[in-house]
C-alpha cells in the first residue's frame, strides 16, 4: 500500500505512502466499525420484529426501513449529554471511549484476507483476545463512575461474567492454534484454503464441540443475551449504561456490536474457513496464488514497477481473490451476529447463578474435553477433514523443526534472503526440503546455531 | 513536493516519546491520585502504554502478554477498588507523611538500583551505528513457544548431552507452575464452596473449631427452616396437597 502510493505519486521512499496507507488501515477499521454498527443495529430491530411476529422499521428511507439507524444516530446526537450529580465525572465521561477504542484495536490484528490486515501480527490471536478483554474495564468504570446503584451492580455483574467466561474461551482458542501450530490468523486461515471438508470445524468431532463451545462462550464474553446480566433491564434499569444519553449511549452499543463482529469473525477465521469460501473458485481458476506457502504476498511491488512497468507489478489476480476473501469473511461474520441476535431473541435471560454454573459447570468441562481430545486426535493421527496437505497442518508449518540441525549445518550462506522463501510443500522431496532456507528461525539463532 | 518526499527516520523516536511519556505521566497519576478506582484506571493506561513500547519494538508476543497478564491483572485490582469504594468512606486514601517518607526511600533506592542497570550495560551506554547492528529478527513466538515446552531451538547441537543440546528448555519450570496455578485455583474453589458438614469438628479441644461448628450448625437451621417455608409456601397455593388441608 505504502509502495502503491509512493509509486503512483512518483515519491520513493517517502512517509507520505506509509500515512496515507495508514489512514486509509484505520479509516477502513473505522468505517467496519461504525457501519456495521448502522447494519447490525437495524438488523436487530428487523430480526427482533420478525421473531416476535412484527414487521419491525418499515418506514425511514424506503421499503424496509433501512434509514432507522440513522434516524436514530441522528436523535442520539441531538440529544443532552447528562452527567448525574453524583458522577465520577472524568471515568464517567471516559468510560465508553475505553470500551470503543479497545473493540476498535482488536481489529488492528485481523485478518479480513490473505494480507488484507492492518497490522500482520504473527501472534494475533493472542493480540485480538487480550485487547477484546480490556473492554470490560469500559463497563466497570460505566459502573462505578455513574454513582448509581443499578449501574454498579451491572458492572460488577459484568466483570464477574467476563472474566470467568474467558477461561473456557481461551481453551477453545488453543484448539486450532494447536492443529495449525501458529498463533498467525493468516495462516491458520490459509490452512483452511480448499472445499468446505477443509475448514477446521470439520478437522474432527472434538473441533466441532470446541467450535460451538466458543460460540457460546464469545456470546456470553460479549455480554449479549441470553447471557447480558449486566443490563437486564427487568432486574437493573438498564445496567451500568442507566445514567448514559445521548452519544455517550450509542458509543457502548458501537462497542457492542463491532465486539459481536469481531468475535464472529475471529470464530470464521479459526473454525469455519475466514476468508476461504465452501468452494474455492479463485483457486480453482488460479488466482489466488501460492497464499499457503508464501502468506501476507504483497500485491504491488515498487522495484518491479519500476523495472517493467504499473501492470506487471500489480497481480490483478490475487487482488480480485482478496477482495472476494473480504467479502467471504464479512459474509460469515454477519452469520455470526444474525445467530446471535437470534439466539438473543429466542431464548429468555438466564440467572446469574445460572451464568456461572454455565460457564464453570457446563463450558470448561467441555471446552478441556475438546482439547484433549482433539490433541489425542491429533497424536493418535486420526483421519481428518483435511485434503491441503497429507500430513498434519502443524507439521506442515512446523516442517523446519523436523531437520533443524541439519538445516543449521547447510545453509549458513542462504540465510540472507530467508524471508522471501516459501516453506516447502509436502510434495517436495526431503533434499529439496534440506535445502530450502530456514523461514522461521532468527537469523542470530542460524548464526550460533553450530556450536 | 519536497516536503512530501523527504524518507522521514524518526517514526519510531517519535512514538517511543509519545509512549513512554504516557506510561510515565500516568505512573505520576498513580502516585498523585487519591481515589481508588483512579488510581487504578491510572495504572491500566500507564501499564497499556508499556505495552505499546513492547510492541514498538517489535516484540508483539509480550506486548500482548503485558496487556492480558498486567492490565488484566489490575483489572481485578480495580474490581476490588470498585467493591471497596462502593461505600463513600473509603473512597479517597489519604497518604501520610511518614507513609510519603518511606515510600520515597525505598522506591528511590530502587529506581537506583535499576538505573545502575540500566547504565551498566556496556551494550546500551555506547549505541552503536544502527546499520551495524542490523540484524533481521524473527517475529515468530514459535521457537519461545518450543523452549516452554522442552526444545530451545537456539541451543540445538551434536553432543549428546541433553542440556547442552538444548533438549531440556524450561519444561519443568513450567510445569511447576502449572501446577502450582492449579493448587490456588483448586484451593480457592475449596475456600469459597458451600459450607456443608463438617468433619473437624471432632476435635473439640479447639475452641475456633467449636465455634465453627456452633456457627455452621446455626447457618444450617436457618437454611433448612428458610427451605421449609418457602417449600410450603409454595405447596399453600397447590390444592391437591395434602399438606394443605386447613
Amino acid at each position: 500500500m505504502a509502495d502503491f502510493v509512493n509509486y503512483i505519486l512518483n515519491i520513493e521512499g517517502s512517509w507520505f505512502g506509509y500515512v496515507v496507507a495508514a489512514l486509509v488501515a484505520a479509516v477502513l477499521i473505522l468505517h467496519v466499525v461504525a457501519v456495521g454498527a448502522l447494519l447490525f443495529i437495524w438488523m436487530e430491530r428487523k430480526i427482533s420484529g420478525r421473531i416476535q411476529d412484527r414487521l419491525g422499521p418499515t418506514r425511514v428511507g424506503g421499503k424496509f426501513g433501512w434509514l432507522q439507524t440513522l434516524a436514530d444516530g441522528i436523535k442520539l446526537i441531538a440529544k443532552e449529554d447528562v452527567t448525574p450529580d453524583l458522577a465520577d465525572k472524568f471515568l464517567f465521561k471516559i468510560a465508553p471511549y475505553v470500551g470503543l477504542a479497545a473493540s476498535y484495536a482488536a481489529f488492528i490484528a485481523l485478518p479480513f484476507a490473505d494480507g488484507v490486515v492492518g497490522l500482520h501480527i504473527n501472534t494475533a490471536v493472542f493480540f485480538v483476545l487480550a485487547v477484546l478483554g480490556l473492554e470490560v474495564f469500559s463497563v466497570i468504570l460505566a459502573g462505578y463512575a455513574s454513582g448509581s446503584k443499578w449501574s454498579l451492580f451491572g458492572a460488577m455483574r459484568e466483570a464477574a461474567q467476563v472474566v470467568s467466561y474467558e477461561v473456557p474461551l481461551g481453551m477453545c482458542v488453543v484448539v486450532p492454534v494447536m492443529i495449525c501450530g501458529t498463533m498467525n490468523l493468516t495462516t491458520i486461515a490459509n490452512m483452511q484454503a480448499g472445499f468446505l471438508t477443509n475448514w477446521l470445524v470439520f478437522n474432527d468431532p472434538f473441533t466441532f464441540l470446541t467450535a460451538i463451545v466458543y460460540f457460546t462462550c464469545a456470546t456470553a464474553g460479549v455480554n449479549r443475551a441470553p447471557f447480558d446480566l449486566a443490563e437486564a433491564e427487568s432486574e437493573l434499569v438498564a445496567g451500568f449504561h442507566t445514567e448514559y444519553s445521548g452519544l455517550r449511549w450509542s458509543l457502548f452499543f458501537m462497542a457492542e456490536y463491532s465486539s459481536m463482529f469481531i468475535v464472529s469473525a475471529l470464530a470464521s477465521i479459526l473454525f469455519f474457513g475466514g476468508p476461504h469460501g465452501p468452494i474455492p473458485v479463485t483457486e480453482i481458476l488460479g488466482f489466488a496464488g501460492d497464499s499457503l506457502g508464501n502468506p501476507g504476498m504483497e500485491a504491488f511491488s515498487e522495484e518491479t514497477a519500476k523495472n517493467d512497468g504499473f501492470f506487471a507489478a500489480t497481480q490483478f489476480g490475487l487482488i480480485l481473490s482478496r477482495i472476494i476473501g473480504v467479502v467471504n469473511l464479512l459474509i460469515k461474520g454477519c452469520i455470526g451476529v444474525t445467530v446471535m441476535m437470534w439466539v438473543r431473541w429466542s431464548f429468555p435471560r438466564l440467572r446469574i447463578d445460572q451464568v456461572m454454573t454455565m460457564c464453570l459447570k457446563y463450558c470448561v468441562p467441555l471446552a478441556a474435553i475438546g482439547f484433549l481430545g482433539a490433541t489425542t486426535w491429533q497424536a493418535l493421527d486420526l483421519p481428518t477433514g483435511t485434503t491441503l496437505t497429507g500430513s498434519h497442518r502443524y507439521e506442515y508449518h512446523e516442517l523446519w523443526t523436523a531437520g533443524l540441525k541439519d538445516k543449521v549445518l547447510l545453509d549458513q550462506d542462504e540465510t540472507a534472503d530467508s524471508s522471501e522463501a516459501p516453506i516447502p510443500h509436502e510434495n517436495d522431496t526431503q533434499t529439496e526440503v534440506n535445502k530450502v532456507p530456514l523461514k522461521t528461525v532468527p537469523v542470530s539463532v542460524l548464526k550460533g546455531g553450530e556450536r | 513536493m519536497d516536503l512530501i518526499a523527504v524518507a522521514w527516520p524518526y517514526w519510531h523516536q517519535f512514538f517511543f516519546i509519545i509512549f513512554a511519556a504516557t506510561a510515565v505521566g500516568f505512573g505520576f497519576g498513580v502516585l498523585l491520585s487519591k481515589n481508588v478506582v483512579r488510581m487504578a484506571f491510572y495504572l491500566v493506561l500507564s501499564l497499556g502504554s508499556t505495552a505499546g513500547l513492547f510492541f514498538l519494538a517489535g516484540a508483539e508476543f509480550v506486548g500482548a502478554m503485558q496487556l492480558m497478564i498486567y492490565v488484566g491483572g489490575t483489572l481485578v485490582l480495580l474490581i476490588f477498588g470498585v467493591m471497596l469504594t462502593a461505600q463513600k468512606d473509603f473512597i479517597n486514601m489519604d497518604t501520610h507523611t511518614q507513609d510519603w517518607i518511606l515510600a520515597t526511600i525505598v522506591g528511590g533506592s530502587l529506581l537506583m538500583v535499576l538505573l545502575f542497570a540500566a547504565f551498566g550495560a556496556d551494550d546500551w551506554s555506547t549505541p552503536q551505528d544502527i546499520n551495524d547492528a542490523q540484524v533481521e529478527a524473527t517475529k515468530e513466538a514459535t521457537p519461545l513457544g518450543l523452549a516452554l515446552t522442552g526444545i530451545r531451538v537456539d541451543k540445538l547441537g551434536d553432543s549428546g548431552d541433553a542440556v547442552d543440546d538444548g533438549k531440556s528448555g524450561y519444561l519443568m519450570p513450567f510445569i511447576i507452575v502449572s501446577i502450582h496455578l492449579l493448587v490456588v485455583l483448586i484451593g480457592a474453589a475449596y475456600m469459597a464452596r458451600t459450607k456443608k458438614l463438617s468433619h473437624a469438628t471432632d476435635d473439640k479441644s479447639s475452641r475456633a473449631k467449636l465455634m465453627l461448628f456452633k456457627m455452621e450448625h446455626e447457618s444450617e437451621q436457618l437454611e433448612e427452616e428458610t427451605y421449609v417455608v418457602t417449600h410450603r409456601g409454595k405447596s399453600a397455593l397447590n390444592p391437591l396437597d395434602p399438606q394443605n388441608e386447613n
